[in-house]
């Protein structure tokens, strides 16, 4: 076991708990299609920060205090996350255009803040910049706690609420239709983001917090097709980029935690990018790839069966590779009998797809399917009952 | 427009009243209704898409929403069920307010107006319905996969139980949100525009399902848009073209007249004469 020592130790075990609330957290968001919110709200944390820091000053605190500068941050996202709603609900303007319009202010007015802080107290300037690509280095067991804590509390609220953000993220006018207050439900969603965000300040910054919010979810996607599952996967992912992000950073001097973060869990999601057996793009570009070449020999085989000549060449190579069909496109005895056998099966598809007692398996037609695979013998002898006898021949 | 007849079967709009010289006529058919909307008003920006409209929908038959597009047909609806935010307007369903009758309304939203592309299979889209059953935290039982099983097999789609929402046809989505409302075991379904784009056995398999609920003692409210079936499906027609246009039993409501004021000239008039009762 790596040797961690006592600060990374703490910092993997708030990133990981990091990770999995966002994982599960930003897969409402993700589904919701309103990703880009989380950006805005992390954006509007900075001025909050700030004020905080200045508030504790002037009250003589110690103005580096993580709950005052999070409950400050807290304050101010949501100030941000309110300007985005009532934007795009009680004006013209888009959700997208509200969303560029109050991450850019708030961002803004946050770096006039920080630079206003820096030059009233430069010797006491406690690295607030810190909070903008996440900075571990000086993370006290308290820090930790507060993520712990703030994590597996917006973890937990998450739980409860899924099955009605579930709904509004499928169909919001249902949701509606049945009395659920839909406003009341994003934004309470949106708070989720909002806690998450906060928490993960400290760790990833507010810049790349987004990243773990949407990444885990979008990777998650690849590997399932149930809601569910895409939560809890979602989830799991986000704990694994945040603890193996923190062990990898730990490993050598100088690396960022926050950004070795993203780039794990991008690795995770390249991953299911590429080798999901589902959704993944290389499984996508082979299964196109049998399926054309199915459909080629398919399509020659009923062209042989009707006497019609071949006329692509890859139909012809797959037909020869096959066996079915001599060089010069004349069927084998082998091509003849799988030719008749192809032309009864699409005859007898043709009546199943007409025959509204079949409409299940009528779903399934894909034009290569052997009628055999989804019909009984007792099945296939009804149909046949109506095929003409020439085209038993 | 000219005065009502006196022996005219639909309440008087506001509109209608306000031309009446003060003469008031008391409403009795509020608390009769299934469902009872009076003085609604819906506005995107300052052009109205529904004005002040006053229904009056019956309890246990079909009735069908009609009017061209961008009458307010589905605004009417959405509105009625608090989708969209109505500017005025009260809303009573079995004679109280709509808000306490939440749970006795199922809704059958447009199949576009979702992304079938979601993470679901058919199944856990009409345990949607059963939502208010399992509350937040209750888990979900063999009791509630049952009931929307049956409720999959009453529009015919139980063999798709377990498939991913995104492989079914338009018709077959239909049904689906059609099963969900099932699982409501509400009594007033309201629709929207559930024949739109769908194949002929879908529409005969929907039509029997809610001629079924209505055998049942169930109310159905549909907007529609093929006015060669509202004699065949519906019993009672409700014309709207912005501002209400008629209303009553298909018999006496779904006439030239009232067809021709509905739709003024997007319809030829050898098309009314065809269609009307």
């Amino acid at each position: 076991m790596l040797d961690l020592g006592y600060n990374a130790a703490l910092v993997a075990v708030g990133a990981t708990l990091l990770g999995v609330a966002a994982g599960v957290t930003g897969t409402f968001l993700f589904l919701r299609k309103r990703a880009l919110v989380s950006d805005a709200i992390s954006h509007a944390t900075l001025p909050g920060v700030a004020l905080a820091f200045m508030v504790m000053v002037a009250l003589g605190g110690d103005g580096r205090s993580l709950p005052g500068l999070l409950l400050g941050s807290a304050m101010s996202a949501w100030a941000g996350l309110l300007a985005v709603s009532w934007l795009s609900r009680r004006t013209r303007l888009a959700e997208d255009a509200a969303i560029g319009a109050v991450l850019s202010v708030f961002f803004g007015f946050g770096i006039v803040l920080l630079t206003v802080i820096q030059s009233l107290n430069a010797g006491r300037q406690a690295g607030l910049e810190g909070f903008l690509l996440g900075s571990t280095a000086g993370m006290l067991y308290t820090d930790a706690l507060v993520i712990v804590v703030g994590g597996a509390l917006a973890l937990a609220l998450v739980l409860l609420l899924r099955r009605p953000m579930l709904i509004v993220t499928f169909d919001p006018e249902y949701a509606a239709a049945t009395g659920r207050d839909v406003t009341r439900i994003d934004l309470a969603m949106m708070g989720l983001v909002l806690a998450v965000t906060v928490v993960g300040l400290k760790i990833v910054g507010l810049i790349l917090i987004v990243a773990l919010l949407i990444i885990p979810p979008a990777a998650a996607r690849f590997w399932t097709d149930r809601a569910d599952r895409v939560v809890l996967l979602s989830g799991a992912l986000g704990g694994i980029a945040g603890l193996v992000g923190t062990l990898l950073s730990a490993s050598a001097p100088n690396l960022p935690t926050g950004p070795i973060i993203v780039l794990v869990a991008f690795a995770l999601f390249a991953t299911g990018f590429f080798l999901s057996p589902h959704r993944g793009i290389l499984a996508a570009a082979l299964r196109y790839r049998h399926y054309q070449r199915q459909v080629h020999v398919r399509q020659g085989l009923l062209a042989l069966a009707q006497g019609q000549p071949i006329y692509e060449r890859l139909t012809l190579r797959l037909l020869r590779r096959a066996g079915h069909a001599r060089p010069d496109g004349v069927a084998t005895d082998q091509g003849r009998a799988a030719a008749a056998k192809s032309l009864l099966d699409e005859r007898r598809w043709q009546l199943l797809r007409a025959d509204p007692d079949f409409e299940a398996a009528a779903a399934l037609y894909d034009g290569l399917r052997p009628i055999e695979s989804v019909l009984t013998a007792d099945q296939i002898a009804l149909i046949d009952r109506t095929l003409t006898p020439e085209a038993l021949v | 427009m000219a005065v009502s007849p006196p022996d005219r079967e639909d309440p008087m709009t506001q509109l209608e009243l306000a031309s009446q010289n003060g003469q008031t006529v008391t409403d009795t058919s509020l608390d009769a209704a299934a469902l009872a909307i009076r003085g609604l008003t819906v506005s995107y920006g300052e052009k109205p898409a529904v004005f002040s409209v006053d229904a009056t929908f019956p309890k246990g038959v079909m009735s069908a929403i009609i009017g061209p597009n961008g009458a307010g047909k589905s605004t009417l609806l959405k509105a009625a069920l608090g989708i969209v935010k109505p500017i005025s307007g009260t809303v009573r369903v079995m004679g109280q307010p709509i808000a306490e009758q939440m749970h006795t309304i199922a809704y059958v939203p447009q199949r576009a107006s979702v992304d079938w592309d979601f993470p679901a299979r058919v199944i856990d889209v009409v345990l949607m319905g059963l939502s208010r059953e399992l509350g937040l935290l209750r888990r979900t039982r063999k009791a509630h996969t049952d009931k929307a099983m049956s409720c999959l097999t009453r529009v015919g789609m139980q063999d798709f139980a377990h498939r991913q929402i995104g492989q079914l046809s338009g018709g077959q989505q239909q049904r689906v949100f059609l099963a969900r409302a099932l699982a409501q075991e509400a009594h007033v379904y309201l629709l929207d525009e559930p024949f739109a784009g769908v194949d002929a056995a879908t529409e005969k398999a929907i039509i029997n399902v809610l001629k079924s609920l209505r055998d049942e003692g169930k109310t159905v409210i549909a907007v529609h848009h093929d006015l060669a079936t509202i004699p065949e499906y519906f019993d009672h027609v409700f014309l709207i073209n912005t501002t209400r246009v008629a209303e009553g039993p298909v018999d006496t409501a779904f006439t030239q007249d009232n067809l021709q004021t509905a739709y003024g000239g997007r319809l030829a008039a050898g098309q009314i004469n065809n269609l009307a009762v």
